[in-house]
């Protein structure tokens, strides 16, 4: 393999993995402040590419209408915290679970009602639509635009952490709860804006998503799984945790998919590697996961 | 023994299941039998995972992985039976005695390594575990062409008995099951009230305190998800004689899911909440449809809008599931 | 008292006069399973209203008599098609079934139908095996065998002359039985041959490989989410314009096709059905479902619309009697009938259509919707590859 295809395959696996950490980012935060599984986090991710793609024509742009969307998820967020799950917070994990589960059954079937079965249209913008050449290396313009937003939100969740009142009530909060609704601190309210952040996040990374994958009802629960996988890697309740861990997943995956059939193509004739091949690529971020938690049982930066 | 209003319950639900055969077929509508099979096979499931869940506080997401290999069990021997080829040199059969007691053997022996690495940790990363090694198996026979990979496995006759009931017979085959799911609850109540089960139920509240107590509690864990795994192979053999089918899909993890959505539906930490759960969650995803459709035709469609919140009501308002609802606060 | 049973009679008189009407008047109930939930709903729900629309061009009736369509949604859970065909058999007391999307199911539902000696009509699902070896005298496919769809890209792909392609499926029996189809025509070099993760979302680690490889021509099987991920992936890779893009209709189909826009024009796709196929129903059907659902019909659509067109000409042929169910097989056997193809659909012994398989190409339509057009044709009476392993007659 030549150094331009293994330059091109890094890139993919960072990218893939900055999309992950989109995502992750805000269930790790939700589940590090508030102590709550939110299965759900698929289904915000799920409308921040539906309202996405809704308000392009609208807003005529796609900019404004991910701006739009983001926010609309945000706001979104807020009110399914108000009504469903602030009486959940003291709830054992499982409860938690079973709840989110029903919200997500809700969701699916919502958007179902209001655009329909069939996928619909998201491409990237124009300007953003070809590939930008890299010094030989011809890559997608909008992949490139992924692996942007997910620095900008890395720095922007480090700088709101570790530089601001809200970001030290967060810190202090993943540590111990208590001690923060001892200080007098509105809890509810920062627990309302933590979840709303982590919904904004959410939604980002699926109006982001959208123009390379398919819009469709349960999309959430595709990427879900994978974000759980990320976060559990890192470290829950951990921002840190969760960017090495979603880096960690993606170069794994995508580099598993590139080498690991021709890698069996070595020791097996050409149709069963291929099988071989695509099998273990497949399970090559699960292997991962499972010899992480075998030797670091918390993950890889343990919160607090 | 007085007659509590848990125990007054238990009866009339065991009455009720004795009952359900003749009363179908009483009313013409052998089908329920049929659906009546299903949720005993699910309840199955659903109590071996409780067992390791409720009682252990071990939250398996990969659950769905031991049914499937128990349902593999059944299938691949089967298919060898059918065309009459080999498996490590021994021939395929239907024979029950042989394939179920190999269905729990098998899910038992899978268990063992998983719950090994597993139980290294705990809380969320227990659950992520678990489900990674589900999902390892799911990808493994989604591509495994050999046994029909992502097509599976369809089984043309049920399994069989060399003497004793007919299993093709669907009422014969719920007794069966009923009497499989008694025997699992037995067992399970003697278990849960053992020394066995008051270590593990001890390691739940404080694992710590258990150790200090002297008790290699690591190893308890470990047999109590060895167990749970053989009764989940046990419910994954019956899942394909009651369905006359295996395919990955039974090892998917939204099946895990919806094992542990059973358990906490029904109330967990007790052995018969699970049993409710499945039945509800089966019945809901029965009849809501039918129900909606019947309010305004082609509204059933849309079920899952109602059934999402139906199940977030009932976990603000029932606190201990469906178990506890019926059974009033003192139910255990 | 005598008095109120005379009040009675005006009711009681029709009742029995139905009672005692001939066995022609059987009501025909169609149990439709499908997927009505879950990402997979799209395709299950084209099925579903295809043939409600064909129901509603019969005037609510099939072969003449009266129907109702018993509807249920399978989630494409293979023991929730089985539970549903015990409840279509045993409670419903459906005459025949239909709706079925995925494989899988059909291939678990089958000893449930068959036992119950209930017709099994699939609108949509052909595995090889249902064709072959385990074919079925209760199944009957109104769409194609998979393979064939398959089969005629790779005869097209040799024909226009590339020699190196590079070949993509899921890793699945489907996927694998598709690149076999492929093969089974397609001669020239293969520049590279691999399978995907079922369901996956990111295709840019193949995409690289695939580039890197510098192949002629691509073909690509990846129907449903699948299919919409990989073709926008690989415009925005810059491959479109330089690597030609196959696929066999599933991976263009107008399910897709709304999804992804202009990123798939030009690409050349095989299927039975074309929504530019020139006869008077076809168009009827496409003017009809527009107008009627709002949005362009897909293939899946208009084998819904078959479905009904089948079950239709067989009750015909029975007369009437419905409840003979050796009588309604072989009626299913020896049915003639047109369907949207334009011509009649002949069942081989294994009960999968004989047929003609279109070339089509992505275009924007004049509206400027992008959609398929025909674009020649590759098999005339075209059998499936594993008729010949059947053992039915």
């Amino acid at each position: 393999m030549d150094t331009l295809l293994l330059v091109e395959q890094g890139l993919n696996g960072l990218q893939l993995g900055v999309m992950l950490f989109l995502m992750a980012a805000g269930l790790t935060l939700v589940f590090g402040i508030m102590d709550l599984i939110n299965l759900a986090h698929g289904s915000f991710y799920m409308v921040g590419a539906y309202l996405t793609a809704a308000l392009v024509p609208v807003l005529g742009g796609f900019l404004p209408a991910l701006a739009a969307a983001v926010l609309l998820t945000a706001l979104l967020g807020l009110v399914v915290e108000a009504v469903a799950l602030r009486t959940l917070y003291r709830r054992d994990h499982l409860d938690q679970v079973l709840a989110t589960f029903g919200l997500i059954l809700f969701f699916n079937e919502l958007v179902k009602i209001l655009f329909g079965p069939v996928p619909i249209f998201l491409n990237p913008p124009a300007a953003l639509a070809g590939t930008v050449d890299l010094w030989g290396l011809k890559y997608p313009a909008f992949r490139l635009a992924i692996l942007g937003v997910g620095i900008a939100v890395a720095a922007f969740l480090w700088l709101l952490i570790t530089r601001t009142r809200v970001g030290m009530l967060i810190r202090a909060g993943a540590t111990n709860r208590e001690m923060v609704m001892a200080l007098g601190v509105d809890v509810r309210l920062l627990f309302g804006l933590v979840f709303a952040l982590g919904c904004g996040l959410a939604g980002l990374a699926g109006a982001m998503a959208g123009p390379v994958l398919a819009v469709q009802v349960g999309m959430g629960e595709q990427v879900l799984i994978l974000t759980f996988v990320v976060i559990v890697i890192g470290g829950i309740g951990s921002i840190r945790g969760a960017l090495a861990g979603a880096l960690l997943v993606g170069i794994v995956d995508t580099v598993g998919r590139a080498l690991l059939p021709a890698g069996f193509r070595l020791v097996l004739d050409a149709a069963s590697a291929n099988a071989a091949g695509a099998a273990a690529a497949s399970m090559a971020i699960y292997v991962l996961m499972a010899l992480v938690l075998a030797v670091r049982p918390r993950g890889l930066f343990p919160a607090g | 023994m007085a007659l509590t209003r848990s125990r007054l319950i238990l009866i009339l639900l065991l009455a009720a299941a004795l009952a359900l055969p003749t009363l179908a077929e009483w009313a013409g509508e052998p089908f329920y039998i049929r659906l009546a099979t299903r949720i005993l096979v699910f309840a199955l499931a659903a109590v071996s995972l409780d067992l390791i869940l409720g009682f252990g506080g071990m939250v398996s997401f990969g659950h769905a992985a031991f049914v499937g290999i128990g349902g593999y069990v059944v299938g691949i021997l089967f298919a060898h039976q059918a065309d009459g080829s080999t498996l490590f040199g021994l021939p395929g059969t239907t024979n029950a005695l042989v394939v179920w007691p190999l269905a729990m053997l098998v899910g038992g022996l899978a268990a063992l390594p998983i719950g090994a690495i597993s139980l290294r940790t705990t809380g969320v990363p227990f659950i992520m575990i678990t489900l990674a090694f589900a999902q390892m198996l799911f990808y493994l026979m989604t591509g495994l062409k050999a046994y029909g990979g992502d097509d599976g496995i369809a089984l043309w006759s049920r399994s069989t008995l060399p003497a004793g009931p007919n299993l093709a017979d669907h009422t014969s085959f719920y007794y069966v099951t009923l009497a499989l799911l008694l025997a699992a609850l037995v067992l399970g109540w003697r278990l849960v009230n053992s020394r066995f089960g008051r270590v593990i139920r001890g390691a739940k509240d404080n694992e710590r305190r258990m150790g200090a107590l002297g008790f290699p509690v690591t190893r308890y864990k470990l047999a109590a998800f060895v167990l749970s795994g053989m009764l989940a192979g046990l419910a994954g053999a019956l899942l394909a004689n009651a369905t006359l089918f295996i395919g990955p899909q039974y090892l998917h993890w939204s099946r895990s899911g919806d094992l542990i959505v059973m358990v906490v539906l029904g109330g967990m930490g007790t052995l018969i909440g699970p049993v409710l759960g499945a039945a509800a969650l089966l019945l809901l995803e029965e009849f809501v449809p039918e129900v909606m459709d019947l309010a305004h035709a082609g509204l059933g469609e849309h079920w899952k809008i109602v059934l999402g919140p139906v199940l977030l009501l009932l976990v603000l308002f029932a606190r201990k599931g469906l178990w506890g609802l019926l059974a009033g606060s003192r139910a255990s | 008292m005598t008095r109120s049973l005379l009040a009675l009679a005006p009711i009681v008189a029709p009742a029995l006069a139905l009672l005692a009407a001939p066995a022609a008047a059987e009501p025909v109930k169609v149990g439709m399973i499908t997927t009505l939930s879950g990402p997979g709903a799209g395709l299950g729900i084209d099925i579903r209203d295809g043939f409600a629309l064909a129901l509603e061009h019969l005037g609510g009736k099939l072969g003449g008599q009266e129907t109702t369509v018993v509807e249920a949604d399978d989630q494409q859970k293979p023991d929730v098609a089985v539970g549903l065909a015990n409840r279509m058999v045993e409670r419903d007391r459906v005459n025949v079934v239909t709706g079925v999307v995925w494989s899988n199911l059909a291939l678990a539902m089958m000893p449930t139908l068959a036992g119950g000696q209930t017709v099994f009509v699939s609108p949509n699902a052909g595995p090889s095996q249902l064709a072959g070896s385990q074919c079925n005298p209760w199944f009957f496919n109104v769409a194609y065998q998979n393979d064939t769809i398959h089969e005629a890209m790779g005869k097209h792909v040799q024909d226009a002359g590339f020699k190196k392609v590079y070949l993509l499926a899921p890793n699945y029996p489907a996927g694998k039985d598709s690149l076999a189809g492929f093969k089974r025509f397609y001669k020239g070099d293969v520049a590279g041959e691999v399978y995907t993760q079922v369901g996956q979302l990111d295709y840019a680690a193949e995409l690289a490989q695939l580039k890197a490889a510098a192949p002629d021509a691509v073909f690509a099987f990846y129907p449903g989410g699948m299919g919409i991920n990989f073709i926008k992936q690989y415009e925005q890779a810059g491959l479109k314009g330089s690597v030609p893009l196959f696929g066999p209709g599933f991976s263009f189909d107008q399910d897709i096709l709304a999804a992804v826009g202009d990123a798939a024009l030009g690409a050349k796709n095989s299927a039975q059905w074309s929504p530019d196929l020139d006869n008077a129903p076809n168009k009827r059907f496409v003017a009809d479902f527009k107008a009627k659902f709002n949005r362009l019909p897909s293939m899946y659509a208009a084998q819904g619309y078959d479905a009904a067109l089948l079950i239709d000409a067989a009750v015909k042929a029975t007369g009437g009697a419905v409840k003979d169910k050796e009588k309604l097989r072989a009626a299913f056997k020896t049915a003639r009938f047109d369907g949207l193809r334009g011509a009649p659909v002949r069942f081989n012994t294994n009960n999968f259509p004989i047929q003609t398989i279109y070339l089509r190409e992505v275009v924007k339509g004049p509206d400027g919707a992008v959609t398929n057009r025909l674009a020649g044709t590759v098999f005339t009476d075209h059998a499936d590859a594993y008729a010949k392993d059947c053992g039915l007659k």
